[in-house]
């Protein structure tokens, strides 16, 4: 194996590696402090902060050669035998000199800056910069420009990195950013006319190394370090993408790409990004409730649901849909594999001949694919893929949620249990009007629809961030994830209200479903064991 | 010193000594269909290394050497783009050629493309040359028409088109791969090495650049052969076995504070005295000079006592200064000051740094500032030392930037500061009586942009 030397201490690496010395040192656990390279974007080489040493052994006689000046370890591959320096006097000498530099025009205004507690040149100043300031002091300016919808621009605190640039060239393939005029006045700007809006323009905000790209839509929502973020995964369709849920005492204020390389890579779509308002809407359910009985729903005076406590839910629920007999479940493609698992469970248990199907499954366009490899997947849900396996596991496997409405259609049903939870509108009244007739009708989702005039039960629903567990994407990749904030008072995740149906004791946990799933079904052998965080595919798994 | 006749200067002063015609009566163009006919682009090449001709672009890098880098048996295209982005402060060399003699330079570009196996060639111009400019493809239309350019040249089985491109005036579209990003149609961001433009240049295909005087050489390489250019010129130093020496005629260019400013042909090696004395006239007004930039303000500068250094590839090395570079002379008399020097030197390279290296764009900017600060009778001593920081820490040589033009930029600060501190010094303590030996960071003045 190849073998790079970082400050004295040999690293192995892949024999087909092709690394550069900013990746090689990282392996080591030396940090190399670095601008304008992004591992995915073309390499540069201009910001020059990651200068370093370098150098070659000679295999046969263990002899180092150094390189005679400093070398920008972006742009350096490493291979076997290769020296790499990164403390040495000159090294620190031109960082110093760099961050000095970086700071002579920047407006220093990091108290009224979004970007402070996680900027960069903040960081990089305090570990690598000088104590000194040495250069003339300027009047402060902080002049904005607003290049897109989403999007501000703070012009004077841009060190000039160009990754922005280099996203909209090589990524989105849009190309609105460029840079404008010539040395120290050079500056970021768009086209007249020609605004930054594209479906991936957030994540310019992301690469941003300091605070020049302002996300308006969390511009001075939040102090960064107020922050505690979560591993998620994005519902917001069927890509499934890697996500940091960022929030604070149960309130998200953004959502962040996560790196993943099975997945999303380093991106994520607008969309995605800020699919999280619907879980702060004040319209959404927030209490079960019940119809009383001996009402006539349907016919449009229907009578006000009963708020109903969820210890009497759990026993409720169960008893109306034993009373009604033939029951049907739809499963809905928003829930985890464990959620919809317990479902089903549920479901047999009331009903052992119930009938089982996917839930609704919202498609708006088709997928949009990216120069940069990114795609936007035309499913807007997250576990379509997990809720059939689910279903085949129960001899239900392919029926669709059209297959069910025919089925209530032909009056094969007396109960129907709908579950939702989608973030926008979803059905029409002529769709509901099908289920007018039934005996007992369970609706759980997010927000009222026209199912809502006809149900006898309305059961809230929680959002992707409130609930646990795991989804399967479109290319047959699990992820699991852990509840990022809680879903407002007095809602019980999904999940929770399965587990206490089928009788089990305890808090709901998600990973002990998991398992047990894992050991009750070949098709999701995959998920039996910790889950990194990038996830596992489940193919991949099951050739094995 | 016997009189040298000049051969690339040959045709200025003839009346017409631009056309076709007039360039065919001196002997042009004759080789050059039994050089495309009859010998292969490998013989032309070695022709070519053998002269030790070096590239009269800057760097002095041997041009025959540059061809070899092209990949054996490329299927092509392979590019020749030809340098014609003139821009260092004192160099017009290049402009007496395309504007007096342009047939000269299409000899040596054609003769060049053959020996790169390239069939097609980018004249990238300064945009500040329309005389050139018209000059030039004047020049090119009456080649087509003449044959000499197109398919099968001369019936040579060669075929070659070039095209002008005119830039939009940059000093870094100088840099060749900023030149080839220009000519890409981007912004002329300097790329990072390797890939060299051998291997992977303009249009991603292998790509030769070189200057226009390296081309003219070329041309009278090709016609008088190569004992004719290495009867000229300084032989190799046999004590240094990485001297290739510096052989042929070279286009001096003369100005600043002397009596007769011009563009010059002398061999290689003249001395900055004889060239001011023999050819320039000596300083004007009778005055005495102070100092002098040796090749281009990038090269740094000489101070009076160093005049008698050769101006060939090795000698203003010898004392401090970057290299021969454009072999732009620019006389400063002893009535100018070199903190005025040092400041229109900043604000050139403060105005063209391209701003893609924090060192080269921040440095450049940073050292402006406090030039204009100096001359406001605001200077301190301390600033001296960030000068001099600033002008030993910027520039590809250190490693702190892409390109070799921070190089240039921060030798004429060094030069400068170690060469005339105490003028500086006395300058600072004389106009800020006050202020001369504060070190904590002062107020900055408002600078007023060039254009």
């Amino acid at each position: 194996m190849p073998t790079v030397i970082v400050d004295g201490h040999e690293v192995e690496i892949g024999a087909d590696e092709r690394l550069n010395c900013i990746e090689a040192a990282r392996r080591a656990g030396k940090e190399i402090p670095h601008y304008c390279w992004h591992p995915g974007l073309s390499v540069v080489a201009s910001c020059r902060m990651c200068l370093i040493e370098t150098g070659q052994r000679d295999p046969a006689t263990g002899k180092v050669s150094m390189v005679p000046k400093l070398v920008p370890g972006c742009q350096t591959p490493v291979r076997d035998g290769t020296v790499i320096v990164t403390e040495s006097e000159a090294v620190k000498e031109s960082r110093a000199r760099v961050e000095e530099a970086l700071l002579i025009d920047h407006p220093i205004d990091c108290p009224i800056c979004d970007k402070a507690g996680e900027c960069l040149l903040q960081d990089y100043h305090f570990d690598h910069g000088q104590a000194e300031r040495r250069a003339d002091i300027h009047a402060f300016t902080s002049r904005k420009r607003e290049v897109g919808p989403t999007i501000s621009l703070f012009v004077d605190r841009c060190i000039m990195c160009t990754r922005c640039v280099r996203f909209t060239r090589e990524v989105s393939g849009t190309g609105e950013l460029m840079v404008t005029s010539r040395g120290a006045k050079e500056e970021i700007d768009v086209f007249p006319g020609f605004p930054l809006d594209n479906k991936l323009a957030g994540n310019v905000v992301d690469l941003c190394p300091v605070g020049a790209l302002g996300d308006k839509d969390f511009l001075y929502q939040q102090r960064v370090w107020f922050l505690k973020r979560e591993a998620n995964v994005c519902g917001g369709c069927s890509a499934g993408c890697s996500i940091h849920t960022e929030h604070n005492q149960d309130t998200v204020y953004r959502l962040k790409p996560r790196e993943n390389p099975h997945v999303n890579t380093w991106w994520i779509c607008d969309e995605g990004r800020y699919g999280w308002h619907h879980l702060h809407d004040s319209s959404r359910i927030l209490a079960a409730g019940r119809r009383p009985t001996g009402h006539s729903h349907g016919n449009g005076n229907a009578a006000a649901f009963q708020p109903v406590e969820w210890a009497d839910v759990v026993t409720g629920l169960r008893a109306d849909l034993e009373q009604a007999g033939r029951l049907t479940v739809a499963v809905s493609p928003m829930l985890t594999v464990e959620e919809a698992w317990m479902l089903c469970g549920v479901a047999r248990s009331i009903d052992p001949e119930a009938f089982l199907a996917l839930g609704h499954v919202p498609i708006r366009g088709g997928d949009e694919s990216f120069p940069g490899g990114f795609t936007i997947r035309g499913e807007k849900c997250p576990n379509r893929k997990g809720v059939e396996e689910v279903l085949a596991v129960f001899g239900a496997g392919g029926r669709t949620w059209n297959d069910l409405l025919a089925h209530v259609a032909s009056g094969h049903a007396d109960a129907a249990w709908i579950t939702a939870g989608y973030p926008a509108a979803w059905t029409d009244e002529a769709t509901a009007e099908a289920f007018a007739g039934l005996p007992c009708l369970v609706v759980q989702d997010l927000f009222d629809s026209p199912l809502t005039a006809h149900a006898t039960w309305q059961l809230p629903a929680v959002g992707f961030a409130e609930r646990a567990g795991t989804w399967i994407n479109v290319a047959h990749h699990a992820q699991s994830f852990r509840q990022a904030i809680r879903p407002p008072a007095g809602v019980w995740p999904e999940g929770r209200l399965y587990w206490n149906m089928l009788g089990r004791r305890g808090l709901y946990d998600p990973v002990a479903v998991r398992r047990q799933l894992a050991e009750s079904s070949p098709a999701f052998a995959a998920l039996g064991g910790d889950m990194p965080e990038t996830g596992v595919d489940l193919r991949v798994r099951q050739l094995a | 010193m016997t009189e040298f006749k000049p051969v690339l200067l040959e045709a200025v002063g003839v009346p017409d000594g631009y056309t076709l015609a007039s360039y065919r009566s001196r002997g042009g163009y004759a080789a050059l269909g039994k050089l495309l006919r009859e010998k292969r682009p490998a013989e032309v090449v070695e022709l070519v290394k053998s002269s030790g001709l070096r590239g009269r672009g800057g760097a002095g890098f041997s041009t025959g050497l540059k061809w070899t880098f092209l990949p054996k048996d490329h299927p092509g295209p392979i590019y020749l783009c030809v340098n014609a982005d003139e821009s260092e402060p004192g160099t017009f060399n290049n402009r007496i050629l395309m504007e007096d003699d342009p047939h000269q330079v299409l000899e040596g570009t054609i003769i060049s493309a053959f020996a790169t196996r390239a069939t097609t060639a980018y004249i990238y111009l300064r945009y500040e040359y329309p005389q050139s400019w018209h000059r030039l493809q004047g020049a090119i239309d009456e080649c087509y028409a003449a044959g000499l350019l197109g398919n099968n040249i001369q019936g040579s089985g060669f075929s070659l088109d070039i095209y002008l491109h005119r830039g939009a005036a940059a000093y870094i579209c100088g840099e060749e791969t900023g030149l080839i990003e220009s000519l890409e149609g981007k912004r002329a961001w300097p790329r990072i090495k390797p890939p060299f433009p051998a291997i992977e240049g303009v249009f991603k295909k292998p790509t030769v650049v070189n200057n226009i005087e390296t081309l003219a050489c070329v041309a009278q390489i090709a016609r008088r052969g190569v004992e004719w250019f290495q009867s000229i010129g300084v032989p190799p130093n046999p004590d240094n076995p990485r001297d290739p020496g510096s052989y042929g005629p070279k286009l001096y260019c003369l100005s600043g504070h002397i009596e007769k400013p011009g563009c010059y042909e002398a061999p290689l090696g003249i001395t900055l005295r004889e060239l001011i004395d023999h050819h320039g006239g000596g300083v004007w007004k009778g005055r005495k000079a102070k100092a002098a930039i040796p090749g281009g303000i990038s090269m740094g500068l000489f101070t009076e006592a160093e005049f008698d250094t050769p101006l060939d590839f090795a000698g203003p090395g010898k004392v401090g200064c970057l290299g021969l570079g454009t072999a732009a002379v620019v006389v400063i008399d002893d009535q100018t000051s070199i903190v005025d020097f040092l400041h229109n030197s900043c604000r050139f390279f403060a105005h063209e740094s391209c701003g893609q290296c924090t060192p080269c764009r921040e440095g450049t900017s940073w050292s402006l500032r406090m030039l204009e600060r100096i001359r406001a009778g605001k200077g301190r001593l301390r600033d001296l030392d960030i000068l001099l920081e600033i002008g030993n820490t910027m520039g590809m040589m250190p490693g702190s930037t892409i390109c070799g033009l921070a190089d240039g930029a921060a030798w004429p600060i060094k030069n400068a500061i170690n060469k005339f501190r105490g003028e500086f010094e006395d300058f600072i303590k004389r106009t800020n009586p006050e202020g001369w030996m504060v070190t904590d960071p002062v107020p900055a003045l408002q600078i007023v942009g060039a254009h």
